[in-house]
């Protein structure tokens, strides 16, 4: 027995009783009017709890049909007060908070805060040379991270679920070897004003050489399931197209930015730490598209990885902190045996790393691009501003420009491999 | 490195726009007269020896007890010659307004939603004014260095939250 039959008049929205402005479309009833899409502008919420959306951001769209007409991006969701927090912190304190900021490469954002500090102290060319080849190494290991979490949980948005399996596998073989490094998986705050707190630990050459062997193996599997992909390529090929020219405009960095042509990497353009050693290559893209920022971000995981390797060569013998009383803490043997060192422990804990004052604007190739630190200090041992200029936050802004026109379904990608990472662009 | 960047604007600006340059652990800076914000801006985008053509950074900082009592910092950069400078506008408290730099570089949109939301300055000419971090009903601006850390604004409010009424 087929129900519509019974339905009135009104429920079926015929054209006699359709009340103006509103239309109805009953499920199984064929007549052609009714199954016409509505033109009219329909308001549309996506997020912030949504699966997409990655839980932190609400955009209310305009659309006709399936068709974008304008976007409205509210971020704010993950806002933690980062720079308010950090005006109340010592200058070592606020390692954990940078942890925070892009939490799927925490040490990237660790070696962008220590440099401005450093150079605000004057001791960024004195902190020994050890220490500065375990931060690209560490560094180099997070972008990885960075790159796989962006990439596999882009390939699951769009059905491909074994990528994301096969990506967080390797992404856990790195997250191992950085928690052996430093104690933690996630949050590691390993690096300290003036050097790391750490050595590595005894065999951690051959092991990350291991990981990095098995990792190529999974990008290369991941890229065989993927590259020539039909339901893949048709969702990135031509999507959410970004032009050189806005890129610069907006100030959009990174694999975001380098996809469109724009040809800038902080690590080659201006080298900081031991960058300016090694052989690497900057992946470009030509079209801009989706697919180029997956491309990008493929190859910049190779680079890295020649980078680790070229490093792994080279890494030289030696202290990995900066031997500076004002600095760094006494080792623990002192600590607890003389009182001198426990004054100074307690001076350096209790009252911060007094740093001169001063303005420093520093900026590093972060996971998303470009990752300022600009820095205000009055002299005292807490900064006056503490100030990250999130590279993702740019990024972001201009999908109100981009998104419009498209379809609902192309958010997905292109939100995915525009790569928001809350933490960064909320703070 | 970027001193070039400086002689150019201080040979081109000789009423008085610029106030006073300098250069601190290899950053340059200039600080503007806030009435000549924008046309410096646009001058360092256009002009063939800077060629400014991407704004990196726009925020604010509260240097409490000096006048006027807030800067608004921006950061430049140029892709061709690779040099960047830092620009200061002053602004006080009672005429807390500054000329929008959206026209000149459209990413610095959000930026200065930013800098309104947490300090408190307006953005004239600015074209969709409003805050991006904290909710529409929040009142004050959390980054202004008079703002207590501990207070509490909970957007829902229930007992058994801090800051909420009893």
């Amino acid at each position: 027995m087929k129900t519509e039959k019974t339905l009135t008049p009104l429920e079926r929205g015929g054209a006699s009783s359709q009340a103006e402005g509103s239309r109805r479309i009953v499920l199984g009833v064929q007549e052609p009017d009714d199954l016409d899409l509505p033109t009219d502008p329909l308001p549309l919420n996506m997020g912030p709890s949504h699966p997409a959306m990655h839980g932190t951001v609400r955009m209310v769209l305009d659309v006709e049909g399936e068709k974008i007409t304008s976007v409205d991006l509210q971020i704010g969701y993950l806002h933690r007060c980062f720079e308010k927090e950090a005006e109340h912190a010592t200058y070592t304190q606020i390692f954990p908070y940078t942890d925070r900021l892009n939490y799927v490469s925490p040490m990237l954002n660790n070696v962008g805060y220590a440099l401005a500090v450093e150079k605000l102290l004057d001791i960024d060319k004195k902190v020994p040379e050890r220490a500065q080849f375990i931060r690209v190494i560490v560094g180099e290991m997070s972008r990885i991270t960075d790159h796989m979490t962006c990439l596999g949980a882009g390939a699951m948005e769009l059905g491909a679920f074994t990528v994301f399996l096969y990506m967080l596998k390797a992404r856990e073989w790195l997250y191992e070897l950085l928690e052996e490094v430093s104690g933690a998986r996630l949050t590691h705050s390993y690096l300290r004003i003036g050097g790391v707190s750490a050595d590595l630990p005894e065999g951690f050459s051959a092991k990350l050489l291991d990981i990095i062997a098995r990792s190529r193996g999974v990008i290369e599997e991941c890229g065989k399931l993927l590259n020539k992909n039909r339901i893949f390529r048709d969702r990135m090929d031509g999507i959410g197209i970004i032009t050189r020219e806005e890129a610069i405009a907006w100030g959009i960095t990174g694999p975001v930015g380098r996809s469109t042509g724009f040809d800038y990497d902080v690590r080659r353009d201006h080298p900081y730490l031991v960058y300016d050693r090694f052989n690497f290559d900057v992946a470009v893209g030509s079209v801009g598209d989706n697919f180029d920022r997956y491309m990008c971000r493929i190859e910049e995981m190779h680079q890295s990885m020649r980078i680790l390797e070229q490093a792994l060569e080279q890494i030289p013998d030696g202290p990995v902190i900066i031997n500076d009383p004002r600095i760094r803490l006494p080792a623990k043997s002192e600590t607890y045996n003389s009182i001198e060192a426990m004054i100074a422990h307690f001076k350096v804990i209790m009252d911060g790393i007094h740093v001169p004052p001063g303005e420093i604007y520093s900026f590093t190739e972060g996971g998303n691009g470009e990752l300022g630190f600009y820095i205000v200090s009055d002299g005292s041992g807490r900064p006056w501003k503490c100030r990250v200029r999130p590279p993702c936050f740019a990024n972001v802004s201009i999908l109100p420009k981009i998104l419009p026109g498209l379809f609902i379904a192309d958010i997905v990608p292109t939100f995915g491999m525009i790569n928001m990472i809350g933490g960064e662009c909320d703070r | 490195m970027a001193q070039v960047i400086l002689d150019r604007l201080v040979a081109t600006f000789t009423a008085g726009e610029i106030e006073e340059i300098g250069s601190q652990h290899g950053n340059e800076w200039a600080r503007v007269r806030r009435d000549a914000w924008t046309s410096v801006c646009a001058f360092l985008r256009d002009d063939s020896t800077t060629d400014m053509k991407m704004a990196s950074d726009l925020t604010c900082v509260d240097r409490m007890g000096r006048e006027p009592r807030f800067d608004v910092v921006l950061h430049l950069y140029s892709v061709t010659m690779k040099h960047r400078v830092r620009l200061y506008a002053g602004v006080p408290e009672d005429d807390c307004a500054v000329d929008s730099v959206v026209g000149i570089w459209p990413g610095m949109d959000w930026f200065e939603r930013e800098a309104y939301d947490l300090y408190g300055v307006r953005f004239r000419g600015h074209p969709d004014l409003r805050r991006i971090l904290m909710y529409p009903e929040f009142v004050g601006h959390p980054l202004r260095k008079d703002y207590p850390k501990e207070k509490r604004q909970p957007l829902v409010r229930r007992s058994g939250i801090p800051g909420s009424p009893e």
